[in-house]
């Protein structure tokens, strides 16, 4: 069987699908290794630069915040790294308030602190960020709505049906059992899935809180055959 | 073992699109096409804050939908189809569509003849074609399952 751990399109808890989840049943194209959606998709626009992923030297001044470093493995279903790939991240502010015109959240913005980063996972598939902690945010989804601190990622991987955009929460959130988005997700075993680990470790002395988390997308069905 | 898909929610602009996503080839490239539309919910009303994707053998181009939910690339002209992913707000998992130049295409005729004009752009001009996209209710656009493409152990 499929093991399909996504949420389903509709999802009455978080009320912007209600108009948006398609009413339809998906239809499933026949095999075909020709498919435009398995060539690997060629990101165009310019390099990553070397400071990309480190979002908490962007402007002149460090940002409020805790600081903390987010590191892991993009994977396959086999546990195979997924080398060179692009991994995109974007936040809110210590704050809670996003960099973004439409966010409203009466809190402040960083003028340090942007949120947005990016970077290209090495030959054994790691990734690393140097940010700081989001904080929770308001939203009106339903009276009182509070969305878990989370960073959204964005990855390719080698085939366009790999792509995959999410959010990864911090272990403990007391918001997890308030969230719709984080409900979403049917089973409890793969939520967690999306919140990452604490890593002594990874945390680096005297300068900053260390968390690890893997990506796993879907394998491709050439190497299956 | 896969990580479940989350919704790109509304605050993506400071950090998904790039000036030249939309323009996924130059202006003068032998075969540009244009490939515009617009995104509408179940309600009919515009979609302002989806992101959309397309992907070519070697070309990959994205473009955020203005207010009144329209989106524009210029790319180059395709075999048969062209790839569309559509993400959003209130979109736990994008969406996949194809927009085809043609109405004669194998897989076309494996689905709904009611619903098949949903997959193919009409041409609105010199080298432009309209592809509008219906989230939900009447006129639907066709959605893709990838799913048995990503894992065939389904």
């Amino acid at each position: 069987m499929h093991d399909d751990p996504h949420p389903h399109y509709l999802t009455p808890s978080y009320g912007s699908t209600v108009l948006r989840a398609p009413s339809q049943s998906l239809v499933r194209p026949a095999f075909d290794p020709e498919a435009i959606e398995l060539v690997d998709p060629v990101y165009g626009h310019q390099p990553v630069g070397s400071l990309d992923h480190d979002l908490t030297r962007q402007h002149e001044g460090e940002p409020i915040g805790e600081r903390i470093v987010v590191t892991g493995k993009v994977l396959d279903t086999r546990g195979r790294a997924v080398p060179n790939t692009l991994v995109e991240l974007w936040q809110a502010n210590a704050t809670g308030r996003y960099a973004h015109p439409v966010d409203q959240h009466p809190a402040p913005l960083d003028p340090n602190f942007t949120g947005a980063g990016r970077c290209l996972t090495d030959a054994e598939g790691n990734y690393r960020f140097v940010t700081i902690k989001p904080g929770a945010y308001p939203w009106r989804n339903h009276h009182n709505a509070w969305r878990p601190a989370h960073i959204h990622f964005s990855v390719f991987g080698t085939a366009f049906t790999q792509r995959l955009v999410t959010q990864m929460y911090f272990p403990g959130d007391p918001l997890f059992a308030y969230d719709p988005i984080f409900q979403s997700v049917p089973d409890p075993k793969d939520r967690e899935r999306l919140v990452c680990a604490f890593d002594m470790d990874v945390t680096e002395p005297e300068w900053a809180l260390g968390y690890r988390w893997d990506i796993v997308l879907g394998a491709t069905p050439f190497e299956e055959e | 073992m896969l990580t479940p898909s989350q919704t790109v929610g509304p605050f993506y602009g400071h950090a998904l699109p790039y000036a030249e996503g939309p323009f996924v080839v130059p202006e003068d490239h032998p075969d540009a096409i244009e490939l515009h539309g617009r995104v509408t919910d179940g309600a009919g009303e515009p979609v302002p804050d989806a992101l959309l994707e397309i992907c070519q053998p070697g070309l990959f181009g994205r473009c955020a939908t203005e207010a009144d939910g329209s989106y524009r690339f210029r790319t180059a002209r395709p075999d048969v189809y062209i790839p569309v992913l559509v993400f959003a707000r209130g979109l736990l998992k994008p969406v996949w569509t194809r927009a085809y130049l043609t109405d004669e295409a194998p897989f076309l005729a494996q689905v709904d003849p009611l619903r098949r004009s949903t997959l193919v752009a009409s041409p609105s001009g010199e080298r432009s074609y309209r592809f509008d996209i219906r989230m939900q209710g009447e006129g639907e656009t066709v959605f893709l399952d990838h799913a048995g493409y990503a894992d065939p152990a389904s």
